[in-house]
This record gives C-alpha cells, structure tokens and sequence, in this order.
C-alpha cells in the first residue's frame, strides 16, 4: 500500500487483478471468485503491483497481463494500461 | 534386476495359462511396460490383424519399478491394437493392481485368442486360472468389483475389469481397476470385452524383490521422494487441486478449446474448475470435493474423491451416486464440460462417475457428445436419432443422458459409441470430427500452443497429451519456459518430451513425477533397480527406439507420414476473440523439421540408418 499512498491522485489507475489456486486466500473480500479492481500507481511495473498485493517472489509463477505471458526478466520493465488484467498462478501443473 | 522374470500367457481360445520367461534381451532394449510390451506385441501380431478379432492380442504389462518403494512405482500398462485407431494403443494405469500383478509373481500377461464364454482370469501368486464369468457379464465395472470380492471373500483382491459401455462395443472404452483408476483411452476395454475377458482379479503376497543393488536404490529412491516433496508442483499444488487447477491456467493463455474446438475459450471456466471444487455448494455447505487420494506408494496425491449435490436433478432419487467417489481430473472436466459447453459442475461430476462406473473414456465420450451437438445445431442429427433429447451446447441434462446411455450400451449412446470420427462420418459431417487418426484430443487447443499440434499430429495412439506433453514447457515453465505462440524450436521439443515420456511410461513410474524430476533423478533409481548400466543416455536411446518401433508398427498397420495431420479447423480457422486471436496451429512449419531431426525421410518413415542406430 506504500506505493500506492505516494500515487494517490491523478497518478494511479484501476487495472484487474486475478489471483487463482493458493493465492485466492490473499484477495481482498469481494463478490468475483477471482477478481478485483485494484489501484496501482500510473508507472507500476508488473512486479511493483506483485509486491503491493503481497505474493512471495518465488509464488508468482505464471504471470499473464491480458493472457500473454509476462516473464521473469520482463516483468521489472512491463507497465499497464488502464483496465488491463493481471492474473497469477502460483507453480501448478497438471495433465 | 526388480524382476519376477516370469510373465502368463492365457490362450482365451482354449482356456490355458502358461508360464513362460521372460524375453530380459529384450528388456535390455525396451526397458518394461509400454517399451517391452510393444515389443512383444510387434513380434507376436500382425500389424493389419482386426482389433477386435481373435488374432489381436493384450497385454498387461508391469514395469521394473512397478510394486517397489519407488514414489508413484504402482503402474500398469495395457498393450493392443486399438479399435478406435487401428495404431498401436498403450493406456497407462494406477491404482493397485500393477504392483498386485508384480507381488503375485509376474512381470506381464499376455492374452491371445477369444473365450467362447464370458470368463475372467484369477489369480493367486502362482496359481492362474480363467473362470466363468456368466453372472458378471452385463454387470457395470462397479458391480462386477463387489461381487468379485464378495465371492472370493477377499477385502485385498485387486481387480481389473470392462464395463457395460465395452460389452455393447463402445469403441472407446477403458479398463477399469480399484473402481477409478482406468487404463482409459484408445479402447482398450473394447478388446478386452471382444475377446469375452470380463476381469482379472489378483492376488499377490510375495513381495517384489530382485534389486539389482538394493542400497544403491534405496539411495537414490529416498533422494528423488525428497525432490517430490520439495518441489511446489508435486508438494503442494497437486495435491490440493489435482489436474484440475489447469481449467483456469488453459483458458487464461487463451487455449481452451470449447464447444468441439469451434471457439478457443470457455465463459464457463471457472464453474468447473480446481478452485471451484474446493467451494462449499448452498444446499448442503460441503464441498464437491471430498479429499485427495493416491496410487500405490505415490508421494503426491493427486487424484480427486469427489461428490456429488445430492439434490442435483442428475442424482435425485439415486441414492447409489450419493457417495464419494473418482473426481474429475482435468481433462474429463473439459470434454465433459468445455467442449460442450456445460458448466455445472455436478453434472460433470455425475458423468464422470459413470465414465467409471461403466468403463469408458471420458475424454473420447465428452468430444464425440461435443461433435454430435453441433451436428444437431445443423440439423444433421435431430430428435429423431437421440430419442427425443434436445442435444445442444450447453445442456447438462443432455449430456448426463448421453452418458447414461453410453454406459448402458442403449439407443442413440450406440451411435455416440463409435467415437467422433466415425459418427461424423455417418452423419455426412466428417470434417467436424476433432480427432487424429481416429482418437478425439484432449483439453489444448493446439491453435494456442503450437507444440502441441506437432505432439498431436506424430502421437502414435492418435490425438493424445500424454505422448509428450510439452505444455509442460510451452505455458507451465517446466522444466523451461518457451513460447506457445511460436513453431520455431518445437520440432525439437516435441521429440524430447515423445522419448522421455516413452521412457517413462516403461518404468512402472508415473508421468507426473516429471513435473519435478528430470532423467538425472529417473535413470538412477531405474539405474540401481535393473541388472547393467543405465545411464540417462541409455534411458533416453531407449525412449526413442520404443517411439520408433511403435511408428514402424503403425506403418505396417497402413498408418503413415499422410495421418500425421490435423482436422483443417485447427490449420485453418483462426481463434476469434482472447490473448490467441488470429492463429491457427502452424504444422507446415514444424513437421519436415521433425521428422528430419528424428531421422525419418521427407514422407515420414524410419530410415535403414535410424533403424540400425536404434537396433530395430
Ligand atoms: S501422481 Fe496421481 S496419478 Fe500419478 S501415481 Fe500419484 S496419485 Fe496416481
């Protein structure tokens, strides 16, 4: 929320933020089984909106904006639209 | 090595088992289950033989790890012609009964010819003998497992066995054992049932020994279970949310196949997924989701024991589905569902329950309802055919009728027995049957991941995931990240992931073990448990010559480079609307590089050279 609190203003945006398997349990109460609007800063890069919901670094596993993958190395540089969607996976699998 | 050396052979024709060696030169080469298996069905059939005729033969097959302390080493094969394909099907298994067939002293059993009677084949240790088998016929695989226990007053015997679905000759039905472990796809239990074989019912005591270097394997045994635990996948998503948590994952990266692959993503998702069936339902507060449930000596759990509402119209009045019971797993929640449209859990959840009541493939039964849909959207198939059901896209009351009459063998589940290719075909609409060579896919849309359209088009048991799964890599990052969107470097993939899986399933190991191990954590515990070096290059070299014999098999079975294609829809109608608009699955791109690099000519058959590297 730090960053959050030095952008408030003209300077921040609603994106949508998509939490699924374990990290459910860190979304805010709210009617969406996944998702939620949240505010984030106008220049947040994917991982600054990481660290502000809260996720461990080694629990963002597959990291989509808009369902395109965000990589590790890209996820310090990638920045949001308004109204974007961030959805995260911790590591899962399956088959 | 962690062998019995001894394997049987039922003769159904004239009603004698035979112990008989086993072929270990032969071990050496293709290592156990599918590998060796195959081998000994290559040798002893031949290729252009009937599936379901007398000459076809089946195998059950263990592996060398099959019944030790190995983490997932419970496994079991089924080796034949498959009915559905015409190519050679495997269809793994867990459960109990591989490590019960190992601990009652045989690696494999080989049955050949047909009963003139319905007959089953018991077993206790040494003693192996077929008895009559009139009362259970007609008997659902649930039926025919509490009378089989009761009769021999046995709570431990392990029983594999067919259901109605594959008595009526629904073409892809599976083998059934412990009631929900099914060796399900390619219609194995069809070839079962062909041949009067209703089930097989073990009992072993023995123990499974025969340890090339006990400490040794002991060791490396006990280093890769630590690998398991460790690992997020294994440790802990597995676990808590089985396969299933891939329904979101899937259509998130916009490759979800959805209403018989005519859309790439399902609205519908998240009803039916992991996440879903941990939810407490309105009417009773419980989940739908029971627990969690594993194979023998598997250290991760991750199969599903599920229920379901009682109120739900598809069990009112039913109090024998009121139970928990096999959940559904990701790929059978997306046939099921997704492919057609149908997002009530429950309903899935009760299908899925007679898939294994009844013994069928629910991923080839949800494809083939998903293709009759919209031939009934087009006026192809009407009332008429399906006895008065409206059978469309998105009707949970449709589909879970369907599956009652598939099961049961009865009315218009005759014509959805048949499989998608072929009720296509009857109904004039060949081109709208999601299949390859003959065998309906599974839950990714290859417009989304690329790699995966080159696994489907080369599997050598027709559209499959589970012949190498490279959205392992393309979407999960395991064991690295690649793009799915792109071909480049697919080729490659493709062949890697083909010959460690076709290791892997020849080991007695299950595959998803590999979503934290790699060969270097393999190779050691089959290394210490077998008689000779086996080094990663050698279980690799391995891989790839059981991936060749197969190929040459289906050669010969008049499958060649030409089947190695996909239904146009997926090379030619763009994906509309999410994060994969615009594409198609890009073939042309990736095919001549495989086969290149598998060392095949340009029209996809196995050169004298590759054949002589492999020593086929
Ligand atoms: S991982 Fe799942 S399917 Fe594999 S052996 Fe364990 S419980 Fe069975």
């Amino acid at each position: 929320m730090r960053i959050h609190q030095e952008h408030l203003g003209k300077t921040t945006m609603k994106i949508n933020l998509e939490l699924y398997a374990s990290l459910m349990e860190l979304l805010p109460p709210g009617k969406s089984r996944h998702r939620r609007e949240i505010e984030i800063p106008d220049n947040a890069v994917v991982n600054d909106a990481i660290k502000q919901v809260g996720i461990p670094d080694d629990q963002a596993h597959i990291v989509l904006v808009n369902g395109h993958f965000v990589c590790g190395s890209e996820r310090d540089s990638k920045k949001f639209q308004p109204g974007d969607v961030l959805a995260i996976w911790p590591p899962v699998a399956g088959g | 090595m962690s062998w019995t050396k001894k394997i049987l052979r039922v003769n159904l024709s004239d009603g004698s088992c035979t112990p008989e060696p086993l072929n270990m030169a032969w071990a050496n080469e293709y290592l156990g289950q599918r590998g060796l298996a195959s081998k000994y069905l290559v040798e002893e059939i031949d290729p252009t033989c009937d599936p379901l005729g007398p000459d076809n033969k089946l195998i059950m097959a263990t592996g060398p790890l099959t019944g030790t302390m190995a983490s997932t080493g419970g496994r079991y094969a089924v080796i034949t012609k498959g009915p559905l394909t015409g190519a050679i099907a495997c269809s793994n298994s867990g459960g109990f009964l591989g490590n019960e067939m190992k601990n009652a002293g045989w690696d494999m059993i080989i049955f050949e010819g047909k009963s003139p009677e319905p007959v089953y084949l018991y077993i206790e240790d040494d003693l192996a003998e077929l008895r009559p088998a009139a009362d259970l016929w007609g008997k659902s695989v649930w039926e025919t497992d509490d009378l089989l226990h009761q009769m021999h007053q046995d709570p431990l015997l392990r029983i594999a066995c067919v259901g109605r679905s594959a008595e009526a000759g629904c073409l892809y039905a599976g083998i059934i054992n412990d009631k929900h472990r099914a060796a399900g796809r390619s219609g194995v239990g069809t070839v079962m049932a062909s041949k009067n074989l209703k089930a097989v019912a073990i009992r072993g005591t023995k123990g499974v020994g025969n340890i090339d270097n006990p400490e040794k394997f002991f060791q490396a045994v006990n280093d890769a279970k630590a690998v398991l635990a460790e690992n997020a996948v294994t440790g802990q998503g597995l676990p808590t949310y089985g396969t299933q948590v891939l329904m979101n994952v899937i259509n998130g990266v916009g490759a979800l196949p959805a209403r018989n692959m005519r859309e790439v993503g399902f609205e519908g998702a998240e009803n039916i997924s992991g996440e879903a069936m941990h939810e407490p339902r309105p009417s009773d507060g419980k989940p739908n989701l029971t627990t969690n449930a594993a194979c023998f000596g598997c250290t991760i759990a991750c199969g599903r024991i599920s229920t379901v509402d009682k109120n739900h119209f598809s069990v009112q009045n039913k109090p024998e589905y009121w139970g928990a019971s096999g959940g559904l797993e990701y790929e059978a929640a997306w046939a099921l569902g997704a492919d057609t449209g149908v997002d009530d859990l429950d309903a899935l959840t009760y299908a899925n329950f007679l898939c294994n009541e009844d013994g069928y493939d629910p991923i080839s039964f949800g494809a083939t309802v998903a293709a009759a849909m919209e031939m009934f959207e087009n006026g192809q198939i009407t009332t008429e055919h399906t006895g008065g059901i409206e059978l469309k896209f998105g009707s949970a009351e449709a589909l879970t009728k369907m599956a009652e009459l598939v099961a049961h063998g009865e009315g218009f589940g005759l014509d959805l027995g048949l499989g998608s290719k072929r009720l296509c075909e009857k109904y004039g609409r060949p081109e709208l049957s999601m299949t390859v060579k003959g065998q309906e896919f599974p839950a990714y849309d290859p417009r989304g991941i690329q790699g995966m359209g080159l696994g489907y088009a080369t599997s050598n048991r027709g559209a499959c995931h589970l012949r190498g799964y490279t959205v392992a890599s393309e979407v999960l990052g395991i064991p690295v990240k690649t793009d799915p969107t792109v071909t480049e470097g697919k080729a490659e993939l493709v062949k890697a992931f083909q010959d460690a899986t076709a290791l892997v399933d020849s080991s007695g190991l299950c595959l998803f073990t590999t979503f934290a191990w790699t060969m270097d954590n393999i190779a050691p515990q089959i290394d210490a448990a077998c008689e000779g070096d086996w080094s990663v290059e050698r279980c690799l070299e391995a891989g790839e010559r059981i991936w060749n014999m197969e190929r040459e098999f289906n050669k010969a079975a008049g499958i060649t480079g030409k089947d190695d294609t996909l239904p146009k829809r997926l090379l030619s109608e763009a994906v509309k609307q999410g994060p994969t608009a615009g594409q198609v699955n890009r073939l042309d791109e990736m095919l001549p590089e495989y086969y290149q690099i598998r060392g095949w000519n340009e029209d996809g058959e196995v050169t004298e050279e590759t054949r002589q590297r492999l020593g086929l």
